[in-house]
């Protein structure tokens, strides 16, 4: 069973339409990274699948509908909405204490084990402790819950670098194992890159890529060409055009990868470069 | 179904780790957390308390001219209401003080999780809206008039232990003061009244808080006050009566007519099983606690529909 079905997932505030007819199936054990510009819909999807907002269209979360079922979802999902949610007046005991209290799937052990890796002292108040500290509490939190289903919304939005490694090298290697499943969403698009097994770009409430890594890597590359060889390039009908210092790259679908080494060195496109070339296709064709 | 199963065999924890949390536990386990949050709601009553005892306590320095409260002075030949009388005050002192942290607590319950967003927290966890925005009512319905009538009940024992230890300092007969006060009436009459009053007649004021407080984008206070004062004038202007003014003082005023006794409930008002039986068929009640369930139902539904501010 898919950990995750919607068909025609449809959200709307007003006039302005947040979801506009979404498919979507993710298996268990995948790791899917949900990546869209400012307002495309990635919150409001993550918030359908959380249950957190009414929707039309059908969704199924481990076999639940999350709107109508959303307290008992909740014992088999777990989720990160945005950094520092954590209410501040609450103390690293208490927290600990109060989830362990109500969460049925909830390991305090595993909790503590964690917590001891870190600086975090046990009667610090969160309003005490530094961001990173705060994102690394939530970690041990939601880490020590048995989920099948992770959701992560901008997990570590305004953390340095050396959290933000750390965020995800706990979750690879503490968490994630073939049974549970990580959707996450975040503008660090290059350091996931190495994360994840699934790829979906959403755009404007719709999805306009969704593909495995393998499957992107090995049909999208890039090739710096040559000045001298651009028209031939272009005749092969590159799907993006860009130029970095001077020099032309151009990014291919589905092209052999000996035909394109003769213009030029070859790459595999990375997903950030991927992600602009596919949106702004996308927005000058909605534009004309 | 497989994934409880799956799920319960991967688990690493102790074996029999229990997959459904009674709801029991996680009402427990959500009041523990508004006591944890709310410190106020012991700590502002327990200071009104100290502060009184302090008035109390140089009210019987002979040295002082100030007297409040008991003065074993002025004692001698005169009736039981003397005697009572601060300790009449202090109940009085404290259950204002409960009414005005309730108003607060209730105007922020649902309001402050939204404002700083930790509602995503809370809702990423088993618990659901009616469990959580029921034990958020629980604190004024029921926690906070227990522990106004337990703090109550410490600051008299100690009034009644600092006038003891006076007046044996002074030679004077302790057992006057003690046969003089109700103690057993009074702390029977107090907590009826904490629960009956505070805690029942008063739900809809608490009920119709919460609501605000799930609904408010931003000053519940206002949105708490004004609505009713509104309609008050309304109808004041436009059919020059006052129905709706009069029914929020008739439950702010305390109690059904009927039953002996309001806002003085130290008064010489001796607690039968009549005035019990009287004050829970009274109709006003049940009409209350109706419309506390509704102002309920409708908190729980726009917690479940509001996004963070």
């Amino acid at each position: 069973m898919a950990c995750i079905e919607a068909h025609g997932l449809r959200k709307a505030f007003g006039q302005k339409i947040a979801l506009d007819g979404i498919d979507l199936q993710v298996e268990e054990g995948r790791i899917l990274g949900l990546i869209g510009p400012n307002g495309a819909g990635k919150t409001t999807a993550l918030n359908a699948i959380l249950g957190l907002t009414p929707y039309q269209g059908q969704l199924k979360v481990l076999g639940r509908e999350p709107w109508s079922d959303r307290d008992r979802l909740m014992c088999d999902v777990c989720f990160i909405s945005d950094v520092a949610v954590l209410p501040r007046w609450i103390k690293v005991s208490q927290a600990l204490d109060y989830v362990a209290g109500v969460h049925p799937r909830f390991d305090r052990a595993k909790a503590e084990a964690f917590l001891a890796k870190t600086t975090i002292h046990r009667n610090s108040k969160v309003r005490e402790l530094s961001k990173g500290m705060v994102a690394q509490l939530h970690l041990a939190l939601v880490m020590a819950i048995d989920a099948k289903l992770l959701v992560l919304d901008e997990p570590t939005l305004g953390l340095d670098i050396l959290y933000r490694k750390q965020f995800y090298d706990s979750l690879l290697n503490d968490y994630f194992d073939r049974s549970r499943t990580i959707l996450l969403t975040t503008h660090q698009v290059e350091e996931i890159e190495h994360v994840l097994t699934d790829v979906v770009f959403i755009n404007r409430g719709r999805i306009v890529f969704n593909r495995t890594i393998e499957e992107m890597e090995s049909r999208y590359l890039e090739v710096s060409v040559r000045p001298e060889q651009l028209a031939a390039a272009r005749a092969l009908k590159p799907i993006y055009e860009r130029e970095v210092l001077g020099r032309s790259i151009l990014l291919f679908d589905h092209v052999d990868r000996r035909q394109l080494g003769a213009f030029g060195e070859v790459r595999t496109a990375g997903i950030a470069d991927l992600f602009v070339a596919i949106i702004e296709n996308q927005n000058s064709k909605g534009a004309a | 179904m497989t994934i409880q199963t799956d799920a319960v065999s991967s688990f690493e924890g102790s074996v029999g780790v229990p997959v459904v949390i009674p709801f029991s536990r996680r009402f427990y386990w959500s009041v523990r957390r508004e006591l944890w949050e709310n410190r106020s709601l012991y700590l502002v009553p327990l200071a009104v308390a100290a502060l009184f005892l302090l008035a109390f306590l140089i009210g019987h320095n002979p040295h002082s001219h100030v007297h409040i409260g008991f003065s074993p002075n002025s004692m001698q030949g005169q009736g039981p209401q003397v005697f009572e009388q601060p300790y009449t005050i202090v109940a009085l002192l404290l259950m204002g003080t409960t009414f005005l942290v309730a108003l607060f607590y209730c105007l922020e319950a649902l309001h402050g999780e939204r404002r700083d967003r930790s509602i995503l927290f809370w809702k990423s966890l088993p618990v659901s809206d009616t469990t959580t925005v029921l034990a958020k009512a629980s604190i004024p319905i029921l926690f906070l008039p227990l522990i106004t009538f337990a703090t109550v009940l410490v600051t008299q024992g100690i009034m009644l232990l600092l006038s003891s230890a006076v007046m044996l300092a002074r030679g004077q007969n302790v057992a006057d003061l003690w046969s003089h006060l109700p103690l057993w009436q009074m702390s029977l009459m107090l907590f009826f009244h904490m629960v009956a009053i505070h805690g029942l007649w008063y739900a809809p004021f608490y009920g119709w808080w919460l609501l605000v407080s799930a609904w408010a984008r931003r000053a519940p206070l206002l949105w708490a006050v004004l609505p009713p004062a509104v309609v008050a004038v309304v109808e004041k202007i436009a059919f020059n009566t006052s129905h709706f003014a009069a029914l929020i003082g008739y439950r702010f005023g305390g109690s059904p007519e009927k039953v002996p006794f309001t806002v003085g409930p130290m008064s010489m008002g001796v607690l039968t099983a009549s005035d019990v039986v009287q004050f829970f068929t009274d109709p006003g009640l049940w009409t209350g606690l109706a419309l506390t369930a509704v102002f309920l139902a409708a908190a729980v539904r726009l917690r479940r529909y509001r996004e963070p501010m």
